[in-house]
């Protein structure tokens, strides 16, 4: 009978992609491109902030999009319809992206001049949450329709995200998400957080959204 | 979920290690995964056994240790576990205000394995 050894192995599970990850951050440092990382259930207005943001920051920087979906290229198509540079990574029914996926649409965008890149991942709470893309900041939305108890049902990706979006508060009036439950939630899994409200169809709160971004890049390019 | 790509990842890791400790076979692998992450362990070990066929990990069973939400009141530094994410919203038992921060909960780490 052989011998049971017990071998110390004392190694962090997700390490080949943080390291894949770090690579493409530092890459994207010297380069001087921000990446974000923007995460939502399906249906909470991803592609509709990334139209809006790009309305508003026309003329001032240079953008660029890389869509995760599961099947479809609907939301490129939408994007590179309004002149934005876009590609289409397929996740072939992958629940998130990994930060090799993102090399590749790295890789996709022929030109490297941008001032900010916009990754859309794949809607879910989830997954994206588990997987470090690679990006500088970590966006989530989180929309009023969804319900103000999410923080406690994927309290994971609200931990690890820089900002929070409340999108859709135009539905405010017509439910009974409670704010400033949410908010407390939110804030203790994550006090760094910063949150704040929008509606992607009336605009509100998008001025506040894009002019943190454009702190954030330009301090980005400085740095 | 994503229990397909942490399972490789696993394996990876195991198989690196058996080859450097001559090991002819693993029989279980230890790991520590926060209570944060929803992967579950009988779908973990489901994955694991599909992916590891035909390696030195094959029938490997996976010890998942469970490691607990651990909050601490920013009111009065009191540090308490909860058992399920959906509580972290519960009062500190110690002051009772609802004001806490995160400290840990999301590890994903592979500690051991027992092999022959
Ligand atoms: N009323 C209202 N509708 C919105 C708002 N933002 C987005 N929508 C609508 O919500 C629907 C989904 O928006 P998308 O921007 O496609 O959402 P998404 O997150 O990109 O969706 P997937 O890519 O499919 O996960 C669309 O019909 C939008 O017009 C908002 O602030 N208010
Ligand atoms: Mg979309
Ligand atoms: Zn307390």
């Amino acid at each position: 009978m052989d011998d049971v050894r017990m071998i110390e192995v004392k190694e962090e599970i997700m390490a080949d992609n943080n390291q894949v990850a770090a690579g493409v951050r530092e890459r994207l440092r010297l380069q001087k491109t921000m990446l974000v990382n923007l995460m939502s259930s399906p249906g909470s207005g991803k592609t509709s902030l990334i139209l809006k943001t790009a309305q508003a920051l026309k003329g001032s920087i240079k953008l660029g999009v890389i869509e995760a979906d599961i099947e479809s290229k609907v939301d490129a198509e939408k994007v590179a319809a309004q002149g934005i540079p876009a590609v289409q990574l397929r996740t072939g029914g992958f629940c998130h992206l990994d930060a090799t996926m993102v090399t590749q649409g790295l890789e996709a965008l022929d030109k490297k001049d941008f001032d900010l890149l916009i990754i859309e991942n794949v809607g879910n709470l989830v997954c994206p949450a588990e997987f470090d893309t690679g990006a500088h900041k970590n966006v989530m939305i989180l929309s009023v329709p969804e319900g103000d108890d999410k923080p406690l049902k994927y309290p994971l990706m609200f931990s690890i995200c820089d900002v929070l979006l409340v999108n859709k508060i135009d539905y405010l009036s017509l439910s009974d998400f409670d704010m400033a439950a949410m908010r407390k939630i939110v804030l203790a899994l994550n006090p760094e957080i910063k949150i704040i409200e929008i509606s992607c169809k009336t605009g509100a709160g998008i001025s506040d959204w894009v002019d943190w971004l454009k702190k954030e890049v330009t301090a980005f390019r400085r740095a | 979920m994503h229990e397909l790509p942490v399972t490789e990842s696993i394996l990876k890791i195991v198989l690196a290690h058996a080859e450097k400790n001559d090991v002819r076979r693993v029989m279980t692998i230890g790991l520590q995964v926060g209570r944060l992450s929803d992967l579950e362990d009988e779908w973990m070990q489901r994955y694991f056994d599909y992916v590891s066929r035909g390696t030195l990990a094959e029938g490997a069973k996976l010890q998942i240790e469970r490691m607990p939400i651990r909050l601490e009141c920013n009111a009065c530094a009191e540090t308490y576990t909860v058992d399920a994410a959906n509580q972290i919203d519960i009062p500190c038992p110690n002051c009772g205000k609802k004001d806490a921060k995160l400290i840990s909960g999301r590890e994903y780490f592979i500690k051991n394995m027992e092999v022959i």
